[in-house]
């Protein structure tokens, strides 16, 4: 109840602040150099190197306004959102444990351990290939790569917490009277925590990054859903509007992602905040 | 608030059966080194000593000696290499609840606030009761964080923290409590006031302690029984017996001619062996060397 009572007094807080007015300044900024490098041509006579041939962000927010009003832009987020949810949770689901079992038990590191690590540096857009051969829909390939972006980080996050975890919390647990299971329960499991929000946010960061390309190379899965090119989401909307010339929706579809995935881990973060609460300052 | 906690230290049923006093532990030819063959170190060496029933038993030595390894040998957490550690004529084969490890610098669990890390021990053996609760609300008021049960460990100044583990531990009862230089790292005047604090508790409660330190006027100030140990590897190089009457005031025993007696004694000791652990420094190289070559020749 407090807290929410405090909301408002925080956001206050927020808009006075400094860094509010840093962020609106540096936005700012980098808004007019992009206008300016992409009106050079008309300005000076001369295109500057690369920035002049990138549509001005005046277009791109013309462009993204016009999309926000069309269903099958928001069709297309949806497909990748729903990508990047259900890899994310499948590699939570499945790393976390995973990670906790090799954490625990020896034994089961020693068997388990060389086979992760050569898998690990395998990045997850060259298993898209394999992917599509395996799995028997194009969706189900693409959720797959995406699940694999974030499974290894969130199991080595889960591994290096537990790892960290001072020998002396264990012996006083022991020596309180603490069975195995609630060692597991109460010192192990918390202790981690911190490690696997920052796993899952890292995780979720590369799920976006993933899901895009994926889409890309594998044609967007269920594409044409929606009718013409913009259903298979939004990494196959960014290449569609490639092939079609549209560069200003391109810039369009890039922010977008950039919003999805700040927004994403921003969440994420928030949630990290509540679930360890010992972690906050003062 | 006094009577309610003495009440609460009675025995009452719990997984050890508590006596009034707490337990007796006799340590008996103890050796430990880690390593193998040439290679070995040898930490403690042939260590004899018993720590008296009910009375607080402090252990001083240079640092680096071996005391903290004999703290995990008789905590349960280590197994000597040979000879036997009883707690009455028991002999020690792991952790247990009878006997509680006070850690240097804090081992509160970080994720839990002060109120759960006290109730930590009661809770792991289920026995969250009613009675558990107001023993836990005493021992908080006891050691002053009552206003400060909800704040997690992160939260709380240094002094607070080695209050609320002494909390922590007490609340077992343990049938002896070792405390690993409990005081270590705080600033002088945070320092003397947990002596006070701890004396206090421990006058209150009177149960066999055994107390690790490397400050001859917290030993005086404490004990019981001092035992002065030697240099690595360690055993006891003498014991001194402190008589003075307790509750004992810093200022009476900084002025006592007994104390001082046993502060000259205690220093002109430990002095020798700081001065053998300063020699041995010097001759580390040479031991090495001898070590290696013991080796290669075996092969």
């Amino acid at each position: 109840m407090t807290g929410l009572a405090k909301w408002p007094l925080k956001a206050a807080a927020f808009i006075t602040g400094e860094d509010f007015w840093r962020g609106i300044v540096a936005v700012t900024v980098f808004l007019i150099f992009w206008e300016i490098g992409s009106r050079s041509e008309a300005l000076f006579g001369f295109s500057f190197p690369w920035v002049g041939q990138v549509p001005a962000p005046s277009a791109v927010l013309k462009e993204m306004y016009r999309l926000i009003l069309e269903p099958s832009f928001w069709h297309s987020a949806y497909l990748s959102t729903a990508r990047v949810l259900e890899g994310f949770f499948a590699a939570m689901l499945i790393g976390i444990p995973l990670g906790l079992a090799m954490a625990v038990s020896r034994t089961f590191y020693g068997i388990s351990f060389p086979v992760f690590e050569v898998l690990r540096p395998i990045p997850p857009l060259a298993w898209v290939p394999a992917a599509i051969i395996f799995w028997p829909t194009q969706e189900l390939s693409i959720a797959f790569v995406t699940f694999l972006g974030a499974f290894f980080t969130i199991v080595i996050n889960v591994i290096g917490g537990a790892q960290s975890i001072d020998v002396r919390y264990f012996q006083a647990a022991r020596s309180m009277g603490s069975s195995t299971f609630d060692v597991f329960r109460r010192i192990i499991l918390p202790g981690v925590l911190p490690s696997i929000v920052v796993g899952a946010t890292v995780g979720i960061g590369i799920t976006w990054a993933v899901v895009v390309a994926a889409e890309m190379i594998s044609g967007g899965g269920s594409a044409g859903s929606m009718g013409g090119a913009a259903g298979g989401g939004l990494g196959f909307f960014i290449w569609n509007s490639y092939v079609g010339g549209s560069y200003t929706q391109i810039v369009a579809g890039m922010i977008s992602i950039g919003v999805a995935g700040y927004i994403s881990s921003a969440i994420l973060r928030k949630v990290g905040e509540w679930m360890t609460p010992w972690l906050a300052e003062g | 608030m006094q009577s309610t906690l003495q009440a609460q230290m009675s025995p009452s049923p719990r997984t050890v059966t508590p006596t009034t006093l707490g337990s007796q532990v006799v340590v008996q030819n103890v050796r430990k080194s880690y390593g193998a063959d040439a290679f070995a170190k040898e930490v403690v060496h042939n260590c004899s000593f018993t720590i008296e029933r009910g009375k607080l038993t402090v252990m001083i030595g240079p640092s680096g000696c071996g005391k903290s390894t004999l703290i995990r040998l008789v905590a349960g957490f280590e197994r000597p290499s040979s000879g036997t550690i009883t707690v009455d004529d028991k002999p020690v084969t792991g952790p247990g609840v009878d006997r509680l490890v006070v850690f240097q610098e804090t081992a509160l669990f970080p994720w839990m606030t002060t109120y759960d890390n006290i109730m930590y021990g009661p809770r792991a053996r289920k026995e969250d009761t009613p009675e558990m609760r107001d023993f836990a609300e005493a021992l908080l008021q006891k050691v002053g964080l009552s206003a400060f049960r909800k704040k997690y460990p992160s939260q709380l100044s240094g002094g607070m923290q080695r209050r609320a583990e002494l909390a922590r531990s007490m609340i077992n009862r343990p049938n002896v409590m070792i405390l690993d230089e409990p005081f270590r790292g705080l600033d002088a005047m945070t320092k003397r006031l947990m002596q006070e604090y701890y004396a206090n508790l421990y006058d209150e409660f009177r149960r066999t302690t055994f107390f690790v330190t490397t400050d001859i006027d917290e030993a005086i100030y404490l004990a019981d029984r001092i035992l002065i140990m030697t240099n690595i590897p360690t055993q006891v190089r003498a014991v001194i017996d402190v008589n003075l009457p307790r509750p004992r005031q810093v200022e009476n025993i900084t002025e006592s001619d007994e104390a001082n007696a046993i502060k000259m004694q205690a220093l002109s000791l430990l002095h020798e062996e700081a001065m053998k652990s300063f020699a041995r420094g010097s001759k580390a190289a040479a031991d090495f060397i001898e070590a290696y070559s013991k080796r290669v020749n075996k092969n």
